[in-house]
């Protein structure tokens, strides 16, 4: 059993545009020390995947940056390990439609790469959601059932908002899918959400692409799986596990608290035996806690300077707390100097953010104050 | 094929560091953690790659395991190299019968094939146990300046430390007149450093000597250095007034670590243009509890703390329970305090569980000896550990 993944790390940018106006979804930091890619990649190493291609769209240079050789995934491999693939486009593309905007598109656009796997399964992933989950058991249960494809779901109560942004999959007794509704409006209650973690046999993968290539099919959901429901097995793979989905700032803020807040989910993320999440080392020396600092509740990485007051906070490496000031509710990300005396509540502080002493900056939980990157305040 | 390099290093790390006890019971003195997410090690390893140094070779002789894993293929450091990089040395059988490490000079004796395939034009002598940021490449370009036989750094020490140190008694050059092995009257105050630099030639000369002659211990300090002296080779001392520590005992290893803490440390490892590399250990962040209080302590990821902690250092992965407290100790990955426990002016090794309301070592203040207690224990709940005890398995059943 041969398993390939595959990362898609610009899809759904759109919908936090704050932080990935200079980046992709894929190195969005989440939790400290990671991006969201690092969920992802750590996943399928370790359900030893070590062939894995990272689809990037625009605005990349941080993605390759973080990820650099792949040796902090162990990826750095003289047989597979980590490609990342930019777009694929000649100069006489249609310009208005150069860049893809759907996974099927992505995929069509490397479909040269997709011809020459040898592996017998696909696994495919994005990145906006975060779980530690064991691919090899998806693996088996697709081998078993017979599918062609088979998408990973969990069943969530969702409301109104939440439901414009999620797949919904309904199947049978067997798990084969009956129906799917993409990006419902108006839809409340229990349903199978996708995790928008696929498992596909790779002839089968191989055989789509190039029907949508002659088709101009776009949608994997719309003109794939639709169409095909009646010809083709598609199983769901029901997972249990914590899984947090990022679909706007205010769920990036509130899954970040959780971290905090949530031993379980801590735990369910990072605590799990065998399955490290691992990240690009960065070699800081260990955070150090002055005399007259002050922290509670917090998540705090290597390399921060803590000489104030952190409460309920999620500090990135590097970042420094000045004497007297005061840090809540919020996320500071890498490298943030915060200044002597200054109060800060319900901030999202994108990296190397320089806020001076004295500053007063408050947001709500509903609607953090986002300083983007490199701002000085 | 191998790249001719200027200069090799060689790390002497084979020493048993008797002097650190419970500590050094299974693992080398080099491979001992050192300063949250260090090993001592780590700091001559990352001095010969900041100083431009790829080619190292690490002696090993005692309780390798730790010390071979830790190094594995050099990663950590980019030591992963082509045609170069990082390589345990440990002693072998050889056609003519198998030894042992006899001494230093013995063991790079041993390893003169592994520096001859680099054909370099400077050997570079370390040992494993100090803990110091220099820059060996600055030293190199000073033993080639002065055309130098060998180099030997040196680091002022007060005059009543002297007598522990190999002085080296200079003209106002720095050339060397005279070395002497832990003077009982030290002429001067510039102590070796056991940090060498020869001429590779003429060292493999010495070396082949030094093993014909059956009188000699086969030491660089006792044996190569005054016979060098002896035949007027011009010798120079390289002064350095960087920080420097030998942590060989139990209380220089704990004083070195708490110089890393307070305001302005006394050695500041934050320097991002000589920074000192680690293996990793993929943890999570560090979580700090509701009820918790830090206050002039070193953390590091993987830590859950819901207690009180002060002037202390935190490894990776350490868990620290309500109500328990922590002050003036060094707390080594992966150990668990448990509720109500009190740990005073200890080192507790990896691993090792402190069970409930138990009570160890005792305040800095009441003047008794640091507490060590050794890896992977399990203190029973309300032990009473005194101060100065060293903790392991014999200890524990001794004191049933």
């Amino acid at each position: 059993m041969s398993a390939t993944g595959i990362i898609f790390s610009n899809i759904h940018d759109s919908n936090l545009p704050e932080l990935t106006r200079k980046r992709t979804v894929a190195s969005v930091p989440f939790g400290c020390r990671y991006r969201f890619i690092d969920f992802a990649l750590s996943n399928m190493v370790n359900s030893n995947i070590f062939d894995i291609s990272v689809i990037a769209h625009y605005n990349y240079q941080s993605l390759m940056d973080h990820i650099g050789s792949g040796k902090d995934w162990d990826l750095a491999r003289r047989n597979g390990g980590i490609k990342i693939l930019p777009p694929y486009i000649t100069a006489y593309a249609n310009a208005a439609n150069a860049l893809y905007t759907t996974r099927l598109e992505a995929l069509k656009s490397v479909s040269y790469i997709l011809g020459r796997l040898t592996a017998d399964y696909v696994v495919m992933s994005d990145c906006d959601v975060i779980c530690n989950v064991d691919f090899n058991e998806i693996i088996k249960f697709h081998k078993e059932s017979g599918a062609e494809m088979t998408m990973a779901v969990k069943s969530v109560d969702l409301d109104e908002k939440d439901a414009e942004s999620s797949t919904i999959y309904y199947s049978d007794d067997n798990g084969f899918i009956t129906d799917v509704l993409a990006f419902p409006k108006k839809f409340k209650g229990r349903a199978d959400v996708g995790l928008n973690i696929t498992v596909i046999n790779t002839k089968y993968l191989q055989q789509i692409v190039m029907d949508a290539i002659a088709h101009g099919y776009t949608s994997l959901t719309k003109d794939i799986i639709l169409r095909n429901l009646g010809t083709h097995k598609y199983a769901v793979y029901k997972y249990d596990g914590y899984f947090a989905c990022i679909r706007s700032f205010a769920d990036y803020f509130k899954h970040s608290m959780e971290l905090i807040c949530d031993n379980n989910v801590r735990n369910s993320l990072f605590g799990v035996k065998n399955r490290p999440i691992y990240t690009k080392v960065r070699n800081s020396v260990p955070a150090y806690f002055s005399t007259d600092s002050e922290a509670r509740n917090s998540l705090i990485a290597d390399g921060c300077r803590i000489e104030g007051t952190v409460e309920n906070s999620i500090l990135f490496r590097g970042v420094k707390v000045s004497r007297n000031a005061t840090v809540r509710n919020s996320i500071i990300m890498q490298d943030t100097y915060i200044g002597e005396g200054a109060y800060i509540n319900c901030v999202v502080s994108d990296k190397n953010a320089f806020i001076k002493d004295g500053r007063l900056l408050s947001g709500t939980e509903e609607l953090p104050y986002y300083i983007s990157k490199n701002q000085i305040l | 094929m191998y790249k001719k390099q200027q200069c090799v290093a060689m790390l002497l790390a084979g020493g048993q560091g008797s002097r650190l006890y419970t500590l050094t019971e299974k693992t080398a003195k080099p491979a001992v953690p050192f300063g949250g997410k260090y090993r001592i090690i780590d700091f001559p390893l990352s001095n010969c790659v900041n100083s431009h140094i790829y080619t190292v070779g690490v002696l090993t002789q005692y309780q390798p395991l730790v010390l071979n894993e830790y190094i594995g293929n050099g990663q950590p450091w980019d030591l992963d190299r082509m045609q170069s990089g990082v390589m345990v040395l440990p002693p072998y059988q050889g056609k003519n019968g198998a030894d042992w490490y006899k001494g230093t000079a013995n063991a790079i004796y041993q390893n003169l094939d592994f520096i001859n395939r680099y054909d370099p034009d400077y050997v570079l002598i370390l040992s494993g146990d100090h803990i110091y940021k220099m820059d060996y490449n600055a030293m190199l370009q000073e033993h080639i300046r002065k055309g130098a036989d060998c180099t030997i750094a040196a680091l002022t020490v007060t005059i009543e430390e002297a007598s522990r140190f190999g002085i080296l008694n200079t003209t106002e050059d720095m050339k060397i007149y005279e070395f002497e092995e832990k003077p009982a009257h030290p002429k001067s105050t510039n102590a070796s450093m056991g940090i060498y630099i020869f001429n590779r030639a003429l060292l493999e000369k010495y070396l082949t000597e030094d093993e014909a002659d059956p009188n000699s211990s086969n030491d660089f300090g006792k044996n190569i250095i005054p016979k060098m002296l002896g035949d007027g080779c011009k010798m120079f001392a390289y002064p350095f007034d960087g920080y420097w520590k030998d942590v060989g005992t139990i209380s220089s290893l704990w004083e070195a670590n708490m110089d890393l803490l307070g305001e302005k440390p006394v050695f500041d490892l934050k320097d991002k243009s000589w920074r000192i590399y680690s293996r990793n250990t993929s943890m999570p962040p560090h979580h700090v509890g509701e009820k918790a209080k830090i206050s002039n302590s070193l953390i590091t990821e993987g830590c859950d703390i819901e207690g009180i902690v002060e002037n202390s250092i935190l490894f990776s992965g350490v868990t620290v329970e309500k109500g328990a407290y922590i002050k003036d100790s060094i707390i080594m990955s992966g150990v668990h305090i448990g509720p109500g426990a009190t740990v005073n002016y200890s080192i507790i090794d990896e691993n090792t569980k402190i069970g409930e309301n138990c009570v160890v070592g005792r305040t800095k203040t009441m003047g008794e000896d640091i507490t060590v207690v050794g890896c992977s224990i399990e203190l029973p709940d309300n032990s009473n550990i005194p101060g100065g005890a060293m903790v392991n398995r014999d200890w524990l059943e001794e004191h049933k």
